[in-house]
C-alpha cells in the first residue's frame, strides 16, 4: 500500500513536470548552427523546464517554415523580403519580428603559389574578378593594390558556391552594392547565374576546389576560413581603408550601419560606412511571430532573446569566431522584444 | 468429468485447424488478392508522385511551357528557368558511364560465370556486391581526392592524342562532364557485373554441352551461344546502372563543377537534374522557383520512363530476332 502511494505520487510529480516543460521548435540557417546549438543546450541546463530544438534546414526552409507555422520561429542569414512579410501576414495574420543575434562575414579566399603575403583587394577588383572582366593575376587592378607582390601572369580560376546559401546571398548584395554592372546584369540572390566560376557545394566544396586547384579564387564563410586556415585577403572599405576580416572588424561594420539601421532590423550591413569596418558582413536573425498564443511558449522566448543579448552569450558565440553585436544594437533589441504580443 | 470435455475440445479445435489450413491451402485467391495489393501499391506510389510532380509544378510549366526543355538560361534573380543545360549534362553523364562500364562490366561477368575458378569468382563477386553498396558521397571523395587528381596527371597526354577532337579542348580545372562520367561508371559497373553473372549463371549447362558436342571451343559457347541466350538479362542490368546513374546526386554534384551552360568539351564543367536539384531546393525562394525545380524533377522522371521504354522495345525487337533464327 505504502509501495503504492509512492508511486502514485512519483507519477503525479512526473507528469507535474512534463506539463511544465515547455517545447519550442525552431528551423532555419545553417550558418548560426553552432551558435544556437550551443545557446539552446546552455539554456536548457540553466532552466530546466525550455527545451528549444533547432533544425539547421537552410535560411529559406526556416522562412518557408515559420510561414506555414510549423516550427515556433525561423532563422535566416537574409532578411525576409517585402513578398515574404506580405505571406506571413495573410497566412498567419500577424508581423513577423527579425532580431539579429550574432555576426558573419564572407572572406575572400585564394590560392596563388609562391605568394606568402595577404593580399589586398579593391571592390572593382572583386566585382571585376566575379564578373569575368578580369582574367589574369597580374591585372593592374590588382598590382595597383598589392606594390610588394610578384603576381603571376595565369588566369584567374573562379569558385563559387553551388548551393543556395546565406553566404552567397550576402557576397552578391556587397557587389550589387560596389558595382553597377553586377546590380544589373546578376543581381542578388541565395542563388544566382554566375558569369563565371565552378561551383563548389557549401564551405568545403568551395574551400576543397580552392585549395586542390593553383590560380584559383572564391569567397567562403569567415569561421570556416579561420578554422581551416584558408588563406584569404583584405578588402578596401567604404572608407578606402584595406580592412582584414576578423570578428572586431565585423562588429564594427554593424556599429557603422547602425545610423541607417530601421526599426525592424531588416538591413544589410555590407559596404557599412566607418574606417575600421569589414565591408562584406551580415547579421544573422531569428525571426520571430508578433503574436504567440501560447502564454508559456511567448514568455520563454521572451526570457530566451534577453539572455542570448546578454553579455555572457554573446562571449560565448565569440569564442566560436562569431562577431558579437555592437552595445548599440542590443540596447535597441531590447526595446524591440516588447513587441511580442 | 473432464475427460470426454479434454477430447472434445481438441477434436473441435483440430477440425478447426484443418479446415483452416484447408482454406489457406486453397487460397488461392487469397494469395492473389495479398501479391495483386503489392503489386498495385507500386502502380499507385508512380503514380502519386508523377501526380505530385506535375501539381507542384503548376506555375513553372504555366509560365515557361515547352520551352522550359529548350531554355539555356538558368537565373534564379531573374525569374527565368531553362532546363536544357541539365538535361544534357545528365546524359551526357550517363553515356560517358555506359560506354566505359558496358564493357568492363559485361565482360567482368562473363569472366567470373564462365572462364574463372569457383572460389575466385565467389570471392569476387562478394566484393563487387560490397561495392555496390558503397554510399555515393564515398565515391564522390573518391572523385575529388583521387580520380581528379589523376585526370589532371593524365590531361596533357589525353590532349596531345584526342585534342583534335572538340571534347577534348579547352581549359581543364579537374572538375568536369568527364570527372562525373568516370566517377558513375565506377559506381554503375558493379549493377552490371552482379546481375549479369546471375543472368549467365542461370544459362541451362545443356546449352553449353551441346554447343561444345557439335565442335565448339570454350570461348565459341560462351560467346555464341550463352551470352545471346543471356543478353536479355544483360540487357535488363545494363539499364538498371543506366536508371543509377541518371539520378545520382552527391557524386556528381561533387565532381561535375555546377556550371548551368552547354560546353561541348568533356573537359569543361556541367550540371546534371539531379544535382541541382539537391543544390538548390533548400534555399529556393520565391514560388516559381520552388516550381521550376519540381518541374525539373519531372523531367528527370520522364527522361527515365522514356529511357526504359526504349529498353523494353529493345529487348522486344532482339527477342523477336533471336526466336525466329
Amino acid at each position: 500500500m505504502k509501495k503504492l502511494t509512492c508511486l502514485l505520487f512519483a507519477a503525479t510529480m512526473l507528469t507535474g513536470m512534463v506539463s511544465a516543460q515547455v517545447l519550442i521548435n525552431g528551423a532555419g540557417a545553417t550558418f548560426p548552427y553552432p551558435v544556437y546549438s550551443k545557446w539552446f543546450n546552455q539554456y536548457h541546463q540553466k532552466f530546466a523546464n525550455v527545451q528549444i530544438n533547432y533544425q539547421s534546414q537552410g535560411s529559406g526552409a526556416g522562412i518557408r517554415q515559420v510561414t506555414e507555422g510549423t516550427v515556433d520561429f525561423g532563422a535566416t542569414d537574409g532578411p525576409m523580403n517585402a513578398e515574404q512579410l506580405k505571406q506571413f501576414q495573410d497566412k498567419r495574420g500577424s508581423a513577423i519580428l527579425h532580431f539579429p543575434t550574432v555576426m558573419g562575414a564572407d572572406v575572400i579566399a585564394y590560392n596563388l603559389p609562391g605568394i606568402s603575403q595577404e593580399l589586398n583587394f579593391t571592390p572593382e577588383a572583386i566585382a571585376g574578378i566575379f564578373l569575368g572582366k578580369i582574367t589574369k593575376w597580374n591585372d593592374p587592378e590588382l598590382s595597383k593594390a598589392n606594390p610588394g607582390a610578384k603576381l603571376p601572369g595565369s588566369d584567374i580560376i573562379v569558385v563559387h558556391r553551388s548551393d543556395g546559401s546565406g553566404t552567397t546571398y550576402v557576397f552578391v548584395d556587397y557587389l550589387s552594392k560596389v558595382s553597377k554592372e553586377w546590380e544589373t546584369k546578376v543581381g542578388r540572390g541565395t542563388s544566382v547565374n554566375w558569369p563565371v566560376g565552378l561551383g563548389g557545394k557549401g564551405n568545403e566544396g568551395v574551400a576543397g576546389q580552392i585549395k586542390q586547384t593553383p590560380n584559383s579564387i572564391g569567397y567562403i564563410e569567415l569561421i570556416y576560413a579561420i578554422q581551416n586556415k584558408m588563406a584569404h585577403g583584405n578588402v578596401r572599405n567604404a572608407a578606402g581603408k584595406f580592412v582584414q576580416p576578423n570578428t572586431a572588424s565585423v562588429t564594427a561594420a554593424a556599429a557603422g550601419a547602425l545610423k541607417d539601421m530601421p526599426e525592424d532590423f531588416r538591413v544589410s550591413i555590407t559596404n557599412a560606412a566607418g574606417k575600421d569596418s569589414y565591408p562584406i558582413s551580415s547579421f544573422t536573425w531569428l525571426l520571430i511571430p508578433a503574436k504567440i498564443q501560447d502564454q508559456s511558449k511567448k514568455k520563454a522566448l521572451i526570457d530566451f532573446l534577453h539572455w542570448m543579448l546578454d553579455n555572457d552569450a554573446q562571449a560565448m558565440a565569440e569564442a566560436l569566431d562569431y562577431a558579437r553585436l555592437p552595445k548599440a544594437v542590443v540596447a535597441r533589441e531590447i526595446k524591440a522584444i516588447s513587441k511580442i504580443q | 468429468m473432464s475427460a470426454p470435455t479434454i477430447t472434445e475440445d481438441r477434436a473441435r479445435s483440430e477440425e478447426r485447424a484443418r479446415s483452416f489450413l484447408g482454406r489457406l491451402r486453397s487460397g488461392d485467391e487469397v494469395a492473389y488478392l495479398i501479391t495483386f495489393l503489392a503489386a498495385a501499391s507500386i502502380l499507385f506510389v508512380t503514380g502519386w508522385i508523377v501526380f505530385e510532380l506535375f501539381r507542384n509544378s503548376a506555375l513553372s510549366r504555366h509560365e515557361f511551357g515547352w520551352s522550359f526543355l529548350t531554355t539555356q538560361v538558368w537565373d534564379p534573380v531573374a525569374g527565368r528557368f531553362g532546363a536544357l543545360p541539365f538535361i544534357y549534362g545528365t546524359l551526357i553523364t550517363s553515356a560517358l558511364a555506359l560506354l566505359q562500364a558496358i564493357p568492363l562490366g559485361v565482360g567482368a561477368a562473363i569472366f567470373l560465370s564462365e572462364l574463372a575458378p569457383a572460389r575466385v569468382s565467389d570471392a569476387l563477386t562478394f566484393l563487387i556486391e560490397l561495392l555496390a553498396a558503397v554510399p555515393s558521397v564515398i565515391y564522390g571523395l573518391l572523385g575529388v581526392f583521387v580520380l581528379i587528381p589523376f585526370l589532371k596527371t593524365v590531361e596533357p597526354a589525353i590532349r596531345r592524342v584526342l585534342g583534335f577532337l572538340p571534347f577534348f579542348q579547352g581549359p581543364f580545372y579537374g572538375v568536369s562532364v568527364l570527372a562525373a562520367g568516370f566517377v558513375l561508371a565506377i559506381m554503375i559497373i558493379p549493377f552490371i557485373i552482379s546481375i549479369s553473372r546471375e543472368v549467365l549463371l542461370a544459362v541451362p549447362g545443356d546449352q553449353r554441352e551441346a554447343a561444345m558436342a557439335l565442335g565448339a571451343t570454350k570461348w565459341e559457347a560462351t560467346w555464341d551461344i550463352v551470352v545471346p541466350f543471356a543478353r536479355k538479362g544483360i540487357i535488363g542490368s545494363i539499364f538498371l546502372a543506366l536508371a543509377r546513374s541518371l539520378g545520382e546526386t552527391m557524386a556528381v554534384t561533387m565532381v561535375i563543377g555546377n556550371d548551368p551552360k552547354i560546353h561541348a568539351s568533356l573537359f569543361a564543367p556541367g550540371y546534371s537534374i539531379a544535382s541541382v536539384i539537391a543544390n538548390e531546393f533548400t534555399e529556393a525562394t520565391g514560388d516559381l522557383y520552388v516550381n521550376a525545380l519540381i518541374e525539373l524533377g519531372l523531367v528527370l522522371f520522364a527522361l527515365t520512363f522514356l529511357i526504359n521504354g526504349m529498353a523494353r522495345l529493345l529487348i522486344l525487337s532482339t527477342t523477336r530476332k533471336g526466336s525466329t533464327q
